[in-house]
């Protein structure tokens, strides 16, 4: 038990930050129109992409040539998501803007 | 030191970059922008990571491999996306969202042997033990769930509707809690020493993976990759709970919670339950033959064109239909030789028209429809009316009246595009096949509906010809 709260207590800052930003989340998405779901969702793929940053740190230390190995297969995926999921979204957008005029 | 410091703040601006571009990506004015502004953030922290990242006073090494890696994911990932086609947008995000999970996967995978910190033993059941079993997890189960859902998009998988499949889920997520319980218990071991259990459970997450996707129907997928979206945005976020990153934990988080409130929105435009689509299997099958009054009417391609072409008002419903045939460019050749004609054409578009919500619009605004065409179902649906035709091309549940009149029927309560109010009503369909929903539409049947079956796209041009040679 007390092992329990004092992991709670030395991350007590991610925690916070991961309580609020659950909030945040949910604020600023709930008034999009509906027109927007599909580049919103893909916009928000890309946003996890932030998970190459994981990789490239597990990569950055990696040792054995395994551990090589899987660390370059991820940091390729990662990019693949960051990438594919920025530039997919900018061209759905793309073409709604262009219409707008 | 000082390059602590800036990755730090680096990652303080990272995450306030991506609030606020997913802000600006919920209002069409801002929205490029604000994809812009999250892509800005993301390029800077990764950056940052490589320049000053430092783990027991050691900076990242391997760079020459590391900026290999960025650079073949970046061609393949810009390649891709650049290429592929405005119908195929829905699998794509599958896809991408697979990639963000296998890696969220592979960096538990790496992580756990290092548990020891140096030492040889380490307490299993601990906050960080469960934090990298929960990241292998999550983030196997979206890799092999976006998997099948794209392959399902992409008419490669077809849908497994076994009753039982779902009893043998539940099973599967109580085997993966059990698994990580019992890993959790072991006490103190070399986590190395282990490495054989964590494979099985990462076999065991992917099958479920692939399990969790194969009952849901094909027309429930955006719904699924929405959920997937939020399981590997939360994937994402355990990384960064490991490596205390404000960045990842931000932008992990952040995605998983607005990843399940637009699930939710997506879900209440159909008027489902979230565990209603997971589960699978709609109910009954509807109001029995007998109950199906009037008979079915066909009209002949140059009786639509002449209807059409002397119309003045006509309202085009696109559907499901028209986004697998590919047929929105046609459509919008209609839409020109019909206004040349004097006839006023708009667009109604029902909120989760096509394959995602919201992708009707893409794939007409690609196709150059005007974005004033497209109307809203709730505002069009007070014009229907005074509409002289309405035009449904593969769209079958979003204009079904059972969904207002039958309380029985399983769409009950979805709002729908009121077609039947319109002075004429054209169906364009394959064939006298039922909706995803898989109950019978009262409104084929209605007096005002004439059919024109055939392909979509075949009907179109053939549609297209006539109204030209008038």
């Amino acid at each position: 038990m007390e092992n329990i709260l004092a992991f709670i207590f030395e991350n007590k800052e991610p925690i916070f930050a991961i309580i609020l930003s659950i909030f945040l989340g949910i604020e600023v998405i709930s008034h999009v129109p509906a027109v927007l779901h599909t580049p919103l969702m893909s916009g928000a793929n890309a946003i996890h992409g932030v998970v190459i940053i994981g990789a490239i740190i597990v990569m950055g230390h990696a040792e054995t040539t395994l551990s090589m190995i899987l660390g370059f297969i991820a940091v390729v995926l990662g990019t693949l998501n960051v990438v594919g999921g920025f530039v997919v979204t900018d061209r759905m957008l793309e073409m709604f803007k262009k219409k707008k005029k | 030191m000082i390059g602590t410091y800036i990755l730090e703040i680096s990652y303080i601006i990272a995450s306030v970059f991506f609030i606020f571009g997913l802000k600006m990506l919920s209002h069409p004015e801002t929205a490029r922008r604000g994809n812009f502004i999250a892509a800005v953030g993301m390029g800077m922290a990764i950056l940052f990571t490589i320049l000053f990242h430092t783990k027991d006073e050691q900076h990242i090494g391997n760079i020459g491999y590391i900026i290999a890696a960025l650079i073949i994911g970046t061609i393949i990932g810009w390649v891709i996306a650049k290429r592929v086609r405005m119908t195929a947008m829905p699998q794509l995000v599958s896809f991408f969202n697979g990639m963000g999970g296998a890696c969220a996967a592979l960096i538990s995978l790496m992580e756990f042997p290092h548990l020891a910190h140096g030492g040889l033993y380490t307490q299993m059941f601990s906050g960080e033990v469960l934090d990298i079993l929960l990241g292998l997890v999550i983030g196997s189960i979206s890799f092999a769930g976006s998997m099948i859902a794209f392959g399902k998009l992409n008419g490669n998988i077809g849908d497994l509707r076994i009753k039982w499949l779902r009893y043998v889920n539940i099973g599967f997520l109580v085997i993966i809690v059990g698994f990580i319980a019992f890993v959790m218990s072991m006490g103190e071991v070399d986590p190395s020493q282990i490495m054989g259990w964590i494979y099985l459970l990462l076999g065991i997450a992917l099958f479920y993976g692939v399990l969790f996707v194969m009952p849901i129907g094909g027309a429930d997928m955006p719904v699924v990759i929405s959920l997937l979206n939020s399981f590997t945005g939360v994937a994402a976020a355990t990384g960064g709970f490991l490596y205390h990153n404000q960045a990842m934990l931000t932008g992990g988080i952040l995605v998983g919670s607005a990843g399940t409130i637009l699930t939710v929105l997506m879900c209440k435009a159909m008027n489902r339950s979230l565990l209603n689509v997971i589960v699978g299997v709609f109910g009954g099958g509807g109001p029995a033959a007998d109950q199906v009054a009037g008979s079915i009417k066909e009209i002949t391609l140059s009786d639509a064109s002449i209807l059409l072409s002397y119309s003045k008002k006509v309202v085009i419903v696109p559907g499901y239909g028209l986004a697998v045939a590919q047929a929105q460019h046609l459509c919008h050749e209609l839409e020109n030789h019909l206004e040349d004609k004097g006839v006023e054409v708009r667009y109604a578009i029902h909120p989760v028209a096509g394959r995602m919500p919201g992708h009707m619009n893409v794939l007409l605004a690609e196709a150059d429809v005007s974005y004033d065409k497209l109307i809203e179902m709730d505002n069009i649906n007070p014009d229907l009316p005074n509409t002289d035709v309405v035009v449904i091309i593969g769209a079958n549940d979003v204009v079904n009246p059972a969904a207002e009149t039958d309380p029985s029927s399983p769409i009950y309560g979805m709002p729908i595009i009121k077609a039947s109010e319109a002075k004429n009503v054209i169906v364009m369909k394959r064939g006298m096949g039922k909706g995803y929903a898989a109950i019978e539409n009262m409104l084929f049947f209605h007096d005002k509906t004439r059919m024109l079956f055939g392909d979509a796209k075949a009907t179109l041009q053939k549609l297209v010809n006539e109204v030209k040679s008038l």
